[in-house]
């Protein structure tokens, strides 16, 4: 059982508010000292990997796209358990809409070989898109199983739990596909062991350019872009919150109770 | 001019406020460019269905007929509207932001070579440029991107648009289309399906949301939750943290993963207020928060606040809700 993780470096979302800052020229979040992270649900993509490495064997591969430090990224996920891990980092890249992000991700999905499982998680903690597992779907030709949170393979085949508005549907495909991952209870995130941190951090990652991956160039960078950032703004809240007094919890709750009644909400 | 194609899945005579919500987008684009809007509904057709699609918005209902449609699957979805969208000549093909519209749309997007944009919150056109609006990062940024390949695909975030006008009289015409899908072309296959039960109202129709986090500390709290919400006739809404524990269901989460929700009141229970939750509730009118810390984000979004425990509030306060209600 191979199976590819893919796990994107993102500036860690949960930052507070006074420390996230815009670039007014390039419309995006300015870097700074800020921490850099795994997009959450890529861990929990990982952690299904490495609960289905455990059950049926096989290798888990981290592949990921992006600045050079994303190799950090790939050394977290080793520490998390991955067999090896893969960075594909070039500056002709640099811009790349979903679509072109698909296709060098498929490309170097390829060069690593032929998976069982391609894993990603179902949105990703910067931009807020959901599309990368169909689009990779797309890119390789193989099926989509979209926002599910487990997976159990058996003769060839996956089983996934799909989750869906009122509640979930077990949705059976063949493999090789991709699936995106959503967190439930059963894939929680492990902790890395700090033994296995030190031995992935002296181990090299291969570094892939956008020549070792015949990636087609009219596809990728910010000129091939097929939707253009015209305005960006962070909204404004007039609101400040009003805190209720009172010498009790009690008289705190019937305050509010008031208040929203006053308000004309209840 | 700038002509729309809404994909409607429903097989209620009437049509779901999702797809009302769909229809408004819609006509927003087509009304400022002498466009026109095209519901295609994919399967068989409900009896009166027609009516409700003209008076949310439509100009024309597509009737998309093929054996596989009665009961579709994203990829039966993407076949279908591969074919049909290059048929119907339209500039922009809107959809929910439902568990099918988010694998729809990029698969179609790909197929079609078009433009993609998703979770929308709010669209133009203005001199042929088709303009959208939508959050990044978590909801920090609004950003207004303009579509420079055409067509292109969006889906539209539940409870971020409001429905057209209702046009009571409204009339239009109807068009059938049968298309010949391919049935071996389809891989994956729904062995169970299995339903959540809900008491009371639906999370995503709900005027008041009672929605509790990490700082619920166990399952036991959602019960108190419940009480409160079923005073209020609201329903139960919970945090990635309190589905990731398995405390509640996942279809009770409210996010970026989650349900989109904008009730007129959004009472957070122990929910500090992690950018993921708040991208699904924000919009909400008003929202009340019973936090224990102080600095927790969720009242940097809050309009009322309680800097305690809940286990010494949700009590009295229910207690007091109820009575008012009473009085």
């Amino acid at each position: 059982m191979n199976i590819i993780v893919c796990v994107k470096q993102i500036i860690d979302p949960e930052i507070p508010t006074e420390q996230f800052k815009l670039d007014p020229a390039t419309k995006r979040q300015v870097r700074g000292g800020l921490s850099l992270v795994i997009s959450a649900y890529d861990q929990n993509a990982l952690e299904v990997a490495l609960q289905l490495k455990e059950k049926v064997g096989g290798t888990v591969t981290a592949l990921s796209l992006g600045e050079p430090e994303a190799q950090g990224a790939v050394k977290s996920a080793m520490g998390m358990g991955a067999d090896a891990g893969v960075l594909v980092t070039d500056s002709t890249l640099t811009g790349s809409d979903p679509f072109g992000v698909a296709h060098i991700l498929a490309k170097a999905i390829r060069r690593i070989g032929a998976p069982d499982l391609v894993l990603v998680g179902c949105v990703s903690g910067d931009t807020g898109d959901k599309v990368m597992g169909p689009l990779l779907a797309e890119e390789l030709g193989l099926p989509c199983l979209t926002f599910v949170s487990r997976i159990e393979v058996r003769e060839g085949k996956a089983a996934a739990r799909r989750i869906v508005e009122d509640g979930y549907e077990v949705v059976e495909a063949p493999l090789p596909l991709v699936a995106s991952i959503l967190s439930d209870d059963s894939n929680v995130p492990r902790y890395s062991k700090l033994k296995d941190i030190m031995v992935a951090a002296r181990k090299t990652v291969p570094v892939w350019k956008a020549a070792d991956l015949g990636v087609d160039m009219a596809t990728v960078g910010s000129a091939c872009q097929r939707l253009q950032l015209r305005e960006v703004s962070i909204p404004q809240r007039d609101s400040r919150c009003e805190l209720m007094n009172g010498d009790t919890p009690a008289e705190q709750a019937a305050r509010l109770a008031e208040r929203l009644r006053e308000l004309k909400v209840i | 001019m700038v002509d729309v194609l809404v994909v409607v899945n429903e097989r209620e005579a009437l049509p779901s406020r999702n797809t009302l919500e769909v229809l408004g987008a819609a006509r927003c684009l087509a009304d400022g460019t002498q466009g026109k809007v095209k519901a295609a509904v994919l399967g068989e057709g409900v009896e009166g269905l027609a009516a409700g699609l003209f008076a949310g918005g439509a100009d024309q209902v597509l009737w998309v007929e093929d054996p596989l449609l009665p009961d579709p699957r994203p990829e039966t979805v993407v076949a279908a509207l591969a074919e049909v969208v290059p048929r119907v000549a339209v500039q922009v093909v809107l959809m929910a932001d439902d568990s099918c519209g988010r694998e729809v749309a990029p698969r179609l997007a790909h197929r079609l070579q078009a433009g993609l944009v998703t979770e929308v919150m709010g669209v133009g056109a203005e001199a042929g440029a088709v303009r959208f609006r939508r959050q990044r990062y978590g909801g920090r940024c609004i950003i207004e991107i303009e579509a420079t390949r055409l067509p292109v695909i969006g889906t539209v975030k539940p409870r971020s648009m409001e429905p057209a006008a209702s046009r009571a009289e409204a009339g239009g015409e109807e068009v059938h289309m049968a298309i010949r899908l391919d049935p071996g072309l389809f891989p994956t296959r729904v062995l169970s399906k299995v339903a959540e039960e809900v008491r009371g109202v639906k999370l995503e129709n709900a005027r008041v949301i009672v929605s509790g986090g990490r700082g619920l500390k166990g399952p036991e709290p959602f019960r108190q939750l419940e009480e409160l919400a079923q005073v209020l006739k609201g329903a139960v809404g919970a945090t990635r943290a309190a589905t990731d524990a398995g405390w509640v269901p996942l279809s009770w989460q409210v996010g970026q993963t989650g349900k989109s929700v904008s009730p007129e009141l959004y009472i957070a229970v122990g929910i500090s207020g992690a950018i993921q939750h708040l991208a699904g509730m924000s919009g909400s009118k008003t929202i009340v928060a019973i936090n224990t810390d102080a600095d927790a984000p969720i009242f940097k979004v809050a309009h009322l606040g309680i800097v305690g425990d809940f286990k010494a509030v949700l009590t009295p306060f229910t207690a007091k809700v109820k009575a008012l209600a009473e009085s």
